[in-house]
């Protein structure tokens, strides 16, 4: 059975952190057609940060990710300090005493990650919100475990789930935060929340796959 | 980008450092960079917090002082203060008698502040919450618990931060700024877009030759986008939807007039003679108007318009004396 290194968590989180970085301008500019545009300069500010923070230390992935909860909620604020913090310390504290991961402890991670970033806010699927594609890839993956799909088809799943629920945002009308009050002249513009999620899951699918196939060789 | 700035993603922490040597008897600084307070509260009353983004200045650092706000949460530019931010405000506020959280109406705000709230009461720190809902343009009365706080929250302050000076309970003070506040309405028009140093360009647009009517303090965009016109057709496309949200005929009223950042005062002066017209028209007797930049949106060109129904209440709360970069009178 394929597992994932849970002791080696800083590279995986620096890969988080480059594709936050790395698209920077995309964020702020589709969160600038409907909210106030900050969504990339905020999000990459505290990864950067969290990356400083961490680099040439050895993190488990359960410390790398509270650390990089603990940054978000302590440094960047508005919406997504709280959102994310919370869902990084939920999959932190699921991995907590876990040294290896295997498909379903990795949906676990998602899944009680979820459940925190839920206590915090009342934001529902169809909100047009980083939950739109938060929610169906943990349930695609969720499925594709169940149906015996193995890590890295789980992982597949996980990924479309995200970019799916990602484009599902484009037509909804915003529920929550401030393109809410646009009511129906926010449809035709992706969630920036959906998005970065989007980028973080789909880069940690692509992390994990990585370290899954170099264990196997 | 034509801006007085060193590293643009250092700006707030860069203009905090200009407030605390341009002001050290309103501004001290505190165990968090982005926590200030007021050095001379009294301690045996309840505390005054605020917080918000930034960009809005001369809010929310400019409404510290005597008779206003103990300590101040300050944000990224259009971003709430953190958790810890607020928790530190609320410790640096004098606490003993509990602490007034005045805020207003946006997600970000709402999640840190009530993180905040539960990591005080682990230190017994009592602290409770008036969140300002004044624009009209936000959500209809009917949704009011959806609307955003602009420019009433100054009212909000300077009610709550009079009722604390005096002597007044925590809930007597939750109570009075509550009050205020729904006494509130507000609108916003705005001229122009505004740019996020960090960012770099514009926030959003508005073709020139155009304005629009119900914009947010963070370029939210509004109700309607209509050819610009005169002053005196702003002013009346702003007192309608104000004077249909509550019942103001017949009463007396403050008026608070706010630029947005890049509108010459005078301009505003322009547009209050009409607002002014309009009122004595609708029998609405004005007690008292400030006009200024009281709540801005970095250098979007444009105007609020606040207006709060008065009482016997709250009349002389509004009156009381306070200093602050923003608010000072005798």
């Amino acid at each position: 059975m394929q597992v994932l290194d849970a002791t080696q968590g800083r590279d995986i989180l620096e890969e988080l952190v480059e594709v936050i970085v790395d698209n920077r301008q995309y964020l702020s500019d589709v969160d600038g057609a409907i909210g106030d545009g900050d969504h990339g300069i905020n999000m990459a500010k505290g990864f950067r940060l969290c990356g400083e923070s961490v680099a040439g230390q050895s993190l488990s992935l359960s410390k790398a990710l509270g650390t990089l909860a603990t940054t978000l909620m302590g440094s960047i604020g508005g919406s997504m300090g709280p959102l994310y913090g919370s869902l990084f310390m939920g999959m932190a504290k699921s991995v907590k005493d876990k040294n290896v991961l295997d498909a379903k402890d990795f949906g676990d991670m998602l899944a009680d990650g979820r459940e925190a970033l839920e206590q915090i806010s009342d934001a529902k699927v169809g909100d047009k919100c980083l939950l739109d594609t938060l929610v169906p890839a943990i349930e695609r993956y969720r499925d594709a475990v169940e149906g015996g799909d193995d890590f890295p088809h789980a992982l597949q799943a996980l990924r479309n789930g995200a970019q799916d629920g990602r484009d599902s945002t484009l037509d909804l009308e915003a529920k929550i935060g401030r393109a809410a009050r646009l009511g129906e002249r926010s449809r035709g513009h992706l969630d920036a929340g959906a998005v970065s999620c989007c980028l973080l899951l789909t880069r940690l699918a692509d992390s994990t796959e990585r370290r899954l196939e170099k264990a196997a060789a | 980008m034509q801006r007085i700035i060193n590293d643009p993603d250092n700006v707030v922490d860069d203009a905090i450092k200009g407030y605390l040597r341009a002001s050290p008897s309103l501004f001290a600084a505190t165990d968090h960079p982005r926590v200030l307070k007021y050095p001379s509260s009294a301690s045996d009353k309840v505390g005054i917090v605020t917080g918000g983004g930034s960009g809005h200045e001369p809010a929310f650092l400019g409404y510290i002082g005597e008779g206003m706000c103990d300590a101040v949460a300050i944000g990224e530019i259009f971003s709430s203060p953190t958790a810890d931010a607020f928790l530190e405000a609320f410790r640096s506020a004098p606490h003993g008698q509990g602490v007034a959280c005045l805020y207003g109406n946006y997600a970000g705000d709402n999640m840190n502040v009530k993180m905040a709230k539960q990591m005080a009461e682990m230190e017994d720190i009592e602290v409770k919450t008036v969140i300002a809902r004044d624009d009209v343009a936000s959500a209809p009365a009917a949704e009011r618990d959806k609307r955003r706080g602009v420019a009433g929250e100054v009212m909000m302050w300077k009610i709550g931060g009079a009722a604390a000076a005096r002597g007044d309970s925590l809930d007597e003070v939750i109570r009075l700024a509550q009050k205020a506040v729904d006494a509130c309405s507000s609108i916003g028009v705005g001229l122009s877009s505004c740019t996020i140093p960090a960012n770099g360009k514009p926030n959003f647009s508005i073709e020139p030759g155009h304005m629009e009517l119900g914009i947010g303090h963070h370029g939210e965009p509004g109700i309607e986008v209509a050819p610009l016109t005169s002053a005196e057709a702003i002013a009346t496309a702003m007192c309608d939807p104000v004077l249909a949200d509550q019942d103001f005929a017949g009463s007396e009223v403050a008026v608070l007039i706010s630029g947005l950042g890049a509108t010459p005062v005078m301009e505003l002066n322009i547009l209050y003679a009409h607002i002014a017209e309009r009122l004595e028209a609708a029998d609405i007797r004005v007690h008292r108007t400030d006009i200024g930049n009281y709540f801005t949106s970095l250098e979007m060109m444009g105007a609020t318009l606040t207006l709060m129904k008065l009482d016997d209440e709250l009349k002389p709360l509004l009156d009381a004396p306070a200093r602050s970069l923003a608010i000072t009178q005798c």
